[in-house]
């Protein structure tokens, strides 16, 4: 931290005016480009539509409220499809996630080409969303809770893999080693020195993963991947605010349920 | 010794997870009838599950190799404006949610408003992107607008979260000891909270624009502008080849930013 002489006095500074400058410059350069971006947006715009917004959005209140109690009986169904799209995707998930987290962890991974390989199949797997996945499984298996299952479980692999071969790296290698100084082989080497070190860190990302996959399990059906986005995807095009609304309540209910659940999980288990 | 090899015993078994043996037959019975239930209501259409493998096992050819010539000027178009999207949503939800990150700590906010943010950020929490874009696209039109105000409101209840869970989590005494000197709130914030919580902040800024860019090929489906429009113009196309193109250069965006992410990162730190 460098103190200046100013008018005979030393003033303190918190940098110097070469970081000054360079900050300023990359200061300059983000906000070019945030200005050219909005620029670019912006002309795709119809205004007309932005300024009317206000008065939209209340009169689509209006018409959601109140909610159509009666229609949720026709609910159920969805829901109960929703939480199996969640839960075998990320049951499916799991046990794919186990042996590509052991390929990808640096100190267990079999060969390196092994390793790039199932390094890429986690990247892939996250980086494209769930609603892509069904997008495309709906295309090529068809529409239905099935087509959900396994955009969900496809997905998911990447996220549980990731966590969990980070978990696998972090490992204490004094325990590995006394398991192999008994003479262990080497699968017994892996169920007895590695699972039981990472077993507390899957459960967590077991349960952490299913929470996220009711979430988003919720909209699947809009692309006609099964579960409760069916149902709001078509009193979304009929209309039919009223029942948006309470589609909407018990998507949050439900969310709210599944944190309640995996928070409660988590807590018994670590 | 021969009393000793007959009351030691010579082999072992790992023992149970959960103690209890009741407790643990009771969760794997739960879980077998959950799961017999759960495939029993799964309506499986095997007949159109076979005839779609061969257009999946299509689909996969189709990456080999992709095709980026024919539709490249909308594939461009598309990844264009998801680009210009994800960053001007970003900056401007991070912008948004610093305010209310800072009203949501509650070492750092009176009682009223730290309740208002922490409503602000439990509203913002509550819906995935799609939802918000959704009623974006209802309100204000189709186009990137409906996407860029979808995904900052997502960013806002996210980052702000994240942001005064890490003021919460501070080290009082720094603050104190600028405190000590005088400062003025604002010089409070900016010498002793700021520098405190910056790094992780950055951090968190490029994985939110990470998340942001990954979500922002979805909200095109429902009209949110972006490169999901164009995605689900393949789909619906029947034309593979583009959409393996389109998803192979989302990939790789999403692999470069998170390679500057991981690089931001261990520059700040």
């Amino acid at each position: 931290m460098p103190v200046i002489e100013q008018d005979g006095r030393p003033v303190w500074k918190r940098r110097t005016s070469a970081q000054q400058w360079g900050r300023w410059f990359a200061w300059l350069i983000g906000v070019a480009i945030v200005v050219y971006s909005w620029q670019l947006i912006s002309e795709k715009t119809i205004w007309f539509f932005v300024a009317d917004a206000p008065t939209q959005a209340a009169d689509m209140a209006e018409r959601m409220i109140p909610p159509k109690w009666s229609y949720m009986e026709e609910l159920w169904l969805p829901v109960w499809d929703t939480i199996n799209i969640a839960t075998l995707g990320t049951l499916i998930a799991l046990v794919l996630a186990f042996p590509i987290a052991f390929c990808a962890a640096r100190n267990t991974s079999p060969h390196p080409v092994v390793r790039s390989v199932a390094l890429f199949v986690i990247v892939s797997s996250r980086s494209i969303n769930s609603l892509i996945w069904a997008l495309m499984l709906v295309a090529i298996i068809g529409p239905g809770v099935f087509a959900g299952v396994i955009a969900i479980g496809l997905r998911s692999i990447g996220f549980c893999a990731k966590l969990l071969y980070e978990a696998i790296e972090e490992i204490d290698e004094t325990q590995v080693e006394a398991i192999t100084a008994t003479g262990a082989t080497g699968p017994q080497r892996l169920a007895y020195g590695i699972v039981p070190q990472i077993l507390p860190a899957f459960a967590g990302i077991a349960v952490f993963r299913w929470d996220i996959n009711i979430r988003e399990s919720t909209v699947l059906g809009l692309v006609g991947a099964g579960g409760i986005g069916l149902q709001l995807n078509s009193s979304i095009s009929s209309l039919a605010w009223t029942q948006v609304s309470l589609i909407l309540l018990v998507i949050l209910a439900t969310g709210a349920v599944s944190e309640w659940v995996s928070a409660k999980v988590r807590h018994a288990i670590i | 010794m021969s009393d000793l090899s007959q009351t030691y015993p010579r082999s072992w078994k790992k023992p149970p997870l959960i103690a209890s043996a009741w407790l643990r037959r009771g969760l794997w019975l739960g879980a077998a009838i959950y799961l017999a239930l759960a495939l029993g209501t799964m309506e499986v259409n095997w007949g159109r599950v076979m005839e779609g493998l061969p257009r999946g096992a299509a689909f996969l050819g189709a990456f080999f190799p992709p095709d980026f010539v024919t539709r490249w000027d909308s594939i461009l178009d598309g990844i264009l404006e998801s680009i210009w999207m994800t960053v001007i949503a970003t900056v401007a939800g991070i912008a948004l949610s610093v305010p209310v990150g800072l009203g949501a700590a509650k070492n750092l906010a009176p009682m009223p408003v730290y309740l208002f943010c922490r409503a602000i950020v439990a509203v913002s929490r509550t819906f995935p992107e799609v939802i918000l874009a959704i009623f974006a696209v209802k309100l204000f039109g189709f186009g990137p607008f409906a996407g860029f105000l979808a995904l900052s409101i997502a960013t806002v209840g996210f980052f702000a979260k994240l942001l005064a869970e890490d003021i919460e989590n501070m080290d009082p005494k720094q603050a104190e000891a600028i405190r000590a000197t005088g400062a003025s709130w604002f010089q409070w914030i900016n010498y002793a909270v700021q520098p405190q919580v910056m790094p992780r902040m950055i951090g968190l800024s490029m994985y939110r624009l990470d998340i942001n860019f990954r979500e922002s090929a979805v909200v095109g489906i429902v009209g949110g502008g972006g490169i999901g429009a164009t995605l689900l113009t393949a789909f619906d196309r029947y034309e593979f080849d583009s959409a393996a193109a389109i998803l192979l250069v989302i990939i790789g965006i999403v692999m470069v930013l998170e390679y500057l992410s991981g690089y931001l990162r261990r520059w700040v730190q």
